[in-house]
């Protein structure tokens, strides 16, 4: 029984009202791709309409911060091409990288960049605080991050980057749609695989229902997340983001899109309710680089560089020199991939400290626990960690450099403890191997989409994190202003649809079940037995049995226990609603994995019944849709796009 | 209810108070509440009172409710004991919490 708060519900309660909204453009997800979208279409003079969960004003897995921006190659200062750019792809992507929206973040970057300054973003050291340093240019101003020859990373005072979006997109006149959840596509007939034209969503203070009617629909909803891991307790909801449950795939799953990379999973680093505030401990990766750390008696623990060797000072670290060609990987055994698999995830790229510190600090070579020396660090790297770095990403500013500050902390005296090999936060936490992470923190699967980043359905765009291994702040920014470009185009030459009472009646029927049942089944619960379903059959190993248990377990759920879900105001129907979601995602999953007949290292995907590793055959992006309710499979190679200079000039419309 | 009787209360949630509000400061604006991504706080039926944290278990201390509020101090984010880190004095080595 739900215990009775005695409160009454204190918004109006409009469950199935309907409410019709006619715009050009609609943008699924009012994140950073969502309102880069918005503003880029409504610059074009057309009527654009937002669709947010939260509220956009800071909304989204940006929406509380940036504190770099990149790959911004054609920044005055920058060494690096967009062709060198994409060539180096994010951590753990491999040759699963998914060149063609990392092509386009890198060619607009920079004008990207600049636009946000535009609109009051500061992105220069303008009062001249870090003057002379060893990362900054002092004719633009500009500041670096990680490599401070190459300069194509920027360090930017990005706290209020989303209020300044939500802003601008108020001052165009952009309709938002904010406490309003999108739950379903409409597609042209109501059919699977149909053009899209338009979108429903259930606003989750009133219960209130919308029917969006669109010309053309961008989605830049979040990853699919909460799949394999899920706790409100001790962590907040989830690990990392709010409101996050693969909603836009797992409609577009339903509407018929096609989507790839969707069996791509990794062990977990972020067991529910054993982290520490992100970026709030100790370490030396990510925001913290260079960050020297020590052990409990002071001594240093070294950094090694790119060719293998200890680096001697703290200023190598960041002028780390060319990339060193990296070795061919000899074929695996599954059990060879296995054993690779379980330490794998705390391997990253060089520099960084050295790899072998668990074993050094087991060996007596170093004395638990490790600290970050920030007195120890020049004035300047101490002020950039913290202060810039620390205090404007994501998630940082207040939970972090305030609150650490204001309870004493002082970052030119004190030593933050690192918890590496005391568990819980940054790398070396224990954890389940069977926690696995799709879309939760990092690269993971996504739509399918050609040079105009729309997907397989016609008149839906896809934009930010929902593209296949992409999970960058400016990514979201730059494929969400193309991803509109291209639909502002297309908006401009097609008139509305009629929209398919039938599909909006089947939409209603399953979005408002839960409130008809007096008691019953509760969300967590719900969210907690689909993780226990992926983590028992979609785990570290599969085979075809697992996963077809799996999918029975998913179909038994499915029919059993989602009719007795109860949801007692419209808060908790919005949150019921997305664990109806997170449910179609692991389907997504599970087909996905049974689609993929090979082992594969850069995937962390093992196959106990299909045992050769990256055999050359399944080097390549395996797709997944629905038709006619039925699964249908197929692949495409691993460089769909073709020749990314030739083809970006064709397509990107500048 | 009574302060002089003993009600039956289910067990909160864990965290219980992600945030803690100054109702000496608050001026019941409801901005956090617009704010919240998560919709953690409801508006208090009594006019003038502070927001309800109602979803206490759904905070990802993302600190929104802290930035925008308009009273400095009415609002501030209360991470769980457990998560509260640890550091060192260099020169002391005195250990301190956050």
């Amino acid at each position: 029984m739900i215990y009775n708060t005695g409160i009454e519900w204190p918004y109006p309660v409009l469950y199935e009202k309907e409410t019709e909204v006619d715009t050009d453009v609609l943008v699924l997800g009012g994140g950073i791709a969502g309102c880069w979208a918005a503003i880029t279409a409504a610059k074009k003079g057309l009527k654009v309409a937002i669709v947010e969960k939260g509220a956009t004003i800071s909304s989204g897995s940006g929406g509380s911060g940036v504190d770099h921006w990149g790959p911004c190659v054609n920044n005055p200062c920058s060494t690096v091409t967009a062709e060198e750019a994409v060539q180096s792809p994010p951590k753990g992507s491999g040759m699963y990288n998914f060149a063609m929206s990392h092509y386009i973040d890198a060619k607009e970057n920079y004008d990207t960049l600049l636009e946000m300054e535009q609109m009051g973003g500061k992105i220069r050291d303008t009062e001249d605080e870090f003057a002379g340093a060893d990362f900054r240019d002092d004719d633009t101003k500009f500041m670096f991050a990680y490599d401070y020859d190459k300069r194509y990373r920027m360090r930017v005072w990005g706290a209020n980057f989303k209020p300044l979006l939500y802003e601008e997109c108020k001052r165009l006149g952009v309709k938002i749609y904010d406490r309003t959840m999108a739950t379903g596509l409409l597609t042209e007939g109501g059919k699977q695989g149909g053009r899209c034209i338009g979108a429903v969503a259930l606003n989750v203070r009133t219960g209130e229902f919308f029917i969006f009617r669109s010309k053309a629909t961008i989605t830049s909803m979040a990853k699919h997340q909460r799949n394999w891991n899920f706790s409100t307790e001790m962590s907040g909801l989830n690990t990392f983001r709010p409101n996050l449950s693969g909603a836009g795939y797992a409609m577009a799953w339903r509407a018929g899109a096609t989507f790839t990379h969707m069996e791509m999973s990794k062990r977990s680093m972020l067991s529910s309710g054993q982290t520490f505030p992100f970026y709030g401990t100790g370490n030396s990766f990510n925001t913290w680089v260079p960050c020297t750390l020590i052990d409990a008696d002071g001594k240093e623990i070294p950094w090694i560089g790119r060719d293998g060797n200890v680096m001697d000072s703290v200023s190598d670290r960041v002028h780390p020199g060319e990339a060193g060609r990296g070795r061919k990987k000899a074929e695996k055994t599954v059990a060879e991939l296995l054993a690779d698999l379980a330490t794998a995830y705390r391997r990253r790229p060089l520099p960084d400290i050295i790899p072998d510190l668990e074993q050094r600090i087991i060996a007596g070579e170093f004395k638990l626990p490790l600290y970050a020396d920030l007195p120890g660090m020049t004035e300047q790297e101490r002020n950039v960690i913290w202060g810039v770095m620390v205090g404007n990403e994501g998630r940082t500013r207040t939970p972090v450099l305030n609150t650490y500050n204001e309870s004493g902390f002082d970052s030119s005296r004190d030593l933050l403890q690192s918890y590496i090999m005391l568990g819980g936060g940054g790398l070396y936490e224990p954890s389940m191997p069977q926690t696995r992470i799709g879309g939760d923190l990092g690269p993971a699967g996504g739509f399918v989409v050609d040079w105009n980043l729309m997907t397989t359905l016609e008149g839906l765009y896809a934009a930010g994190d929902t593209l296949p291994m992409s999970h960058t702040h400016s990514h979201a920014a730059v494929t969400g202003k193309y991803a509109a470009r291209k639909a502002s185009q297309y908006a401009s030459n097609i008139s509305q649809a009629q929209l398919s009472r039938q599909q909006i009646d089947r939409e209603k029927a399953r979005l408002y079940g839960p409130i008809k049942n007096k008691d019953g089944m509760e969300w967590k619960e719900l969210n907690q037995a689909l993780c226990r379903v992926m983590q028992n059959y979609c785990g570290e190993v599969k085979n075809e049995e697992l996963l077809n248990i799996g999918l029975t377990w998913l179909d038994d759920i499915e029919r059993n226990v989602i009719p007795t879900a109860y949801a007692p105001n419209p808060h908790i129907l919005g949150r019921t609603v997305e664990v109806l979601d997170i449910l179609d995602c692991n389907r997504l999953i599970l087909q996905s994995s049974l689609a993929r007949k090979a082992c594969s290292t850069m995937m962390s995907f093992v196959r106990l019944d299909h045992p050769q590793v990256d055999p050359p055959d399944w080097h390549k992006w395996v797709t997944i849709k629905q038709q006619d309710d039925r699964i249908v499979t197929d692949s495409l190679p691993h460089d769909y796009w073709g020749d990314l200079e030739s083809n970006y000039a064709k397509h990107s419309g500048l | 209810m009574s302060e002089d009787k003993t009600y039956a209360v289910p067990n909160q949630p864990t965290p219980s108070r992600p945030v803690i509000i100054d109702a000496e400061l608050c001026i019941a604006c409801n901005k956090c509440v617009e704010v919240c991504q998560m919709d953690v706080f409801i508006p208090n039926p009594e006019k003038g009172k502070p927001p309800i944290i109602m979803y206490a278990d759904e905070c990802w201390y993302g600190g929104s409710c802290v930035d925008f509020c308009p009273v400095n101090g009415a609002i501030k984010l209360n991470q769980p004991l457990m998560q509260r880190v640890r550091y060192k004095r260099k020169a002391t080595g005195e250990h301190f919490r956050i």
